[in-house]
């Protein structure tokens, strides 16, 4: 329980100071971008969004910096994050739980699914030591997991939607032409979309589960309990998924709460190049049109998501893993 | 499973008596790995390139607008020409350079920063290990690339210098939770209880006695921070964050994807810096599993029994 106490305490510190970078960054930059930006908007958007942003970006009010940062907090926690400049009039929050789905459904999926081929892919390697999969699968997976995910998803696109004439669409979660809807049609034609941009982030991140998992297994075969378990004659099978991969696993799931920032990066230009309509997707865009507002309400949540998605790992460590409910 | 406990060839025990000065055991060890050999290999070409381009390629400004535009490969143009009619072959051994630089300049100073709290964290214990231990944990989990397409946005298009210091100050965590690991199982060791009680200074017994029988570990940190900084930083360079003026393979990659590339029939204008960033990556992840092999034992591939018993 003191565990998870802890992480929960982790979560909120960590949660509170992403707000206070978000808070403290267009303050703290030199040449005011704040104000540059107001000087942009001014005669472009109507006075009381002037003024709102004025509020939220601590430019020409005489409220002291506390002050700002108290209602900053409270406006965020509410999920009051303003209104959006490139989709006025309408909130941040509106436009960012249009996006939220898309990113879950495609880099939640694709990310668990990785995890979990990885995971096997290595426990099988790793326990035929110098096997024909072993002796294949650590190098190519080295090489995989230093390949930019852009790039690889740039090549898919080259060979299964440009040279073959469309096979496979390359362009946004779903034909526009279509209504969305619970059809058969329709998810399929999402599920068609998602094929290559989650075939990029499978391709890119299953090598470092992979590696680790195997290097796990590895050392793990060499524990004293392996050999007792050889020695009460217990079937392969068992001493491979129950005694050798189970304690294997721990380690590895430690590692992919740890990693999945990066992987959450990487995702982001995936949905970039696929202009697929995530919060990676509307992130850029956001900088593109210096759309300050939802830019940085839209790093909130991702951190956010990646937050949660560290939590659960740690609720699912301590459920596996019954010395961190002792310590 | 009996034959890999005895696989320690003479060679190793003789080389442990008569201590070779140091270095040698390392390079020995490269020359051993055949990832590392590729990964090694791969990384002297990229260096040749970096520094001297000029040796590869007739054309001195790979980013003027000299020749004609979209011309197919040919003898004069390997790799053929951009939209703009850039040779696209120069562009990639110009932009060698600017990878490299990022990479072991952030390589370089991620991997102090990381020594520096992984290890005084480690050693001092107690509260500061807390402090610094929950600040590294915050910063790993913190997703690197939103933070920094902010940073970039507010901070204007960037610099060089900009980009370094960005990608330093985001690499550092990993690195430093894992020296904090290894740091604290040395902790308690003799040796350092040994050096302890002869009365050494906290800083000698942390940079002589405790960092030399790390530097595997800090090698394989430098390794991995250059390959987050050559993936992070073409990445920024690819979505227009980086100087889309300068000679990058970031920078290629972004003009092409802005010219649609690929729709327009120029796969090779995508194709070849993503290859080269990619080569370059796979270089320093090559060199850092081959390091983990070397200073792990276990993890070494192993070697079945008289198929290469006479080759060391």
């Amino acid at each position: 329980m003191r565990y998870l106490l802890r992480r929960l305490a982790f979560f909120v510190l960590t949660l509170w100071a992403a707000m206070t970078v978000n808070f403290a960054l267009p303050r703290l930059m030199p040449g005011d971008p704040a104000s540059a930006m107001m000087a942009r908007f001014h005669g472009r958007v109507n006075p009381e969004a002037i003024h709102a942003l004025e509020v939220a970006f601590g430019v020409d009010t005489h409220q002291s910096l506390w002050a700002q940062y108290g209602s900053y907090l409270g406006n965020t926690a509410t999920g009051n994050f303003g209104i959006s400049l490139t989709y006025f009039p309408l909130p941040v929050s509106t436009e960012i739980a249009q996006a939220l789905p898309w990113t879950l459904g495609l880099i939640g999926v694709a990310t668990v699914m990785a995890f979990l081929a990885g995971t096997f892919i290595g426990t099988v390697s790793g326990w035929r030591r110098g096997g024909v999969v072993d002796s294949v699968v650590p190098p190519v997976f080295v090489v995989t997991s230093a390949l930019p995910y852009f790039w690889v998803g740039m090549v898919l696109i080259l060979l299964f939607s440009v040279m073959t004439n469309g096979l496979l669409p390359n362009d946004g979660a779903y034909d526009i032409t279509m209504t969305p809807s619970l059809t058969p049609a329709f998810i399929g034609n999402v599920v068609q979309h998602a094929i290559l941009p989650a075939a990029t982030i499978l391709i890119t991140s299953i090598g470092g589960w992979i590696l680790t998992m195997r290097n796990n297994m590895v050392t793990v075969l060499a524990e004293d309990y392996v050999r007792m378990g050889r020695a009460k004659g217990l079937s392969n099978r068992r001493i491979m998924y129950q005694y050798a991969a189970r304690n294997a696993l721990l380690p590895n799931l430690t590692g992919f709460a740890m990693s999945l920032g990066f992987v959450v990066s990487g995702a982001i230009l995936v949905e970039y190049v696929f202009n697929y309509p995530g919060l990676g997707y509307m992130l850029l865009n956001a900088v593109n049109n210096l759309d300050y507002p939802l830019m940085q309400a839209l790093f909130l949540m991702i951190t956010v998501a990646v937050l949660v998605a560290v939590l659960l790992c740690d609720f699912v460590t301590a459920l596996l893993d019954p010395r961190t409910r002792g310590a | 499973m009996s034959a890999s406990i005895l696989s320690g060839t003479p060679d190793d025990s003789v080389g442990t008596r008569q201590a070779p000065r140091r270095g040698a055991g390392l390079l020995r060890a490269v020359r051993g790995n055949r990832k590392a050999m590729v990964g090694a290999v791969l990384l002297l070409i990229f260096i040749v390139l970096s520094i001297a381009p000029q040796l590869f390629t007739s054309v001195s400004d790979p980013n003027a607008h000299e020749f004609g535009l979209v011309l197919p490969p040919s003898s004069a143009h390997p790799l053929g020409t951009t939209a703009f009619g850039q040779d696209i072959l120069a562009q990639l051994i110009w932009g060698t350079r600017q990878s490299l630089v990022i990479a072991l300049a952030v390589g370089g100073l991620a991997t102090v920063l990381s020594v520096l709290v992984g290890v005084s964290a480690a050693y001092l214990g107690g509260p500061v290990d807390g402090v610094l231990s929950g600040l590294t944990d915050l910063f790993l989990v913190i997703p690197t690339f939103p933070l920094i397409v902010v940073i970039a946005a507010y901070a204007g298009k960037g610099s060089l210098l900009v980009m370094i210091a960005v990608l330093v100050v985001t690499g550092w965590s990993y690195g430093a939770r894992q020296l904090r690991a290894q740091a604290l199982s040395l902790r308690n060791r003799e040796f350092l209880e040994s050096a302890r009680v002869r009365g050494e200074r906290r800083s000698y017994i942390i940079v002589n006695e405790m960092l030399p029988t790390m530097v595997s570990l800090i090698l394989a940190n430098f390794l991995g921070s250059a390959l987050y900084a050559v993936l992070t930083a073409a990445g920024l360079q690819f979505i227009g964050l980086g100087d889309n003026n300068a000679v990058s393979w970031g920078a290629m990659l972004h003009w092409a994807q802005s010219n649609s590339a690929l729709q327009a029939g120029q796969p090779l204008w995508v194709i070849a810096p993503g290859l080269c960033v990619a080569l370059l990556g796979a270089s320093f992840a090559l060199l850092n599993y081959a390091f983990d092999e070397i200073s792990n034992p276990a993890l070494r591939p192993v070697r079945r029994p008289r198929a290469r018993r006479t080759g060391s």
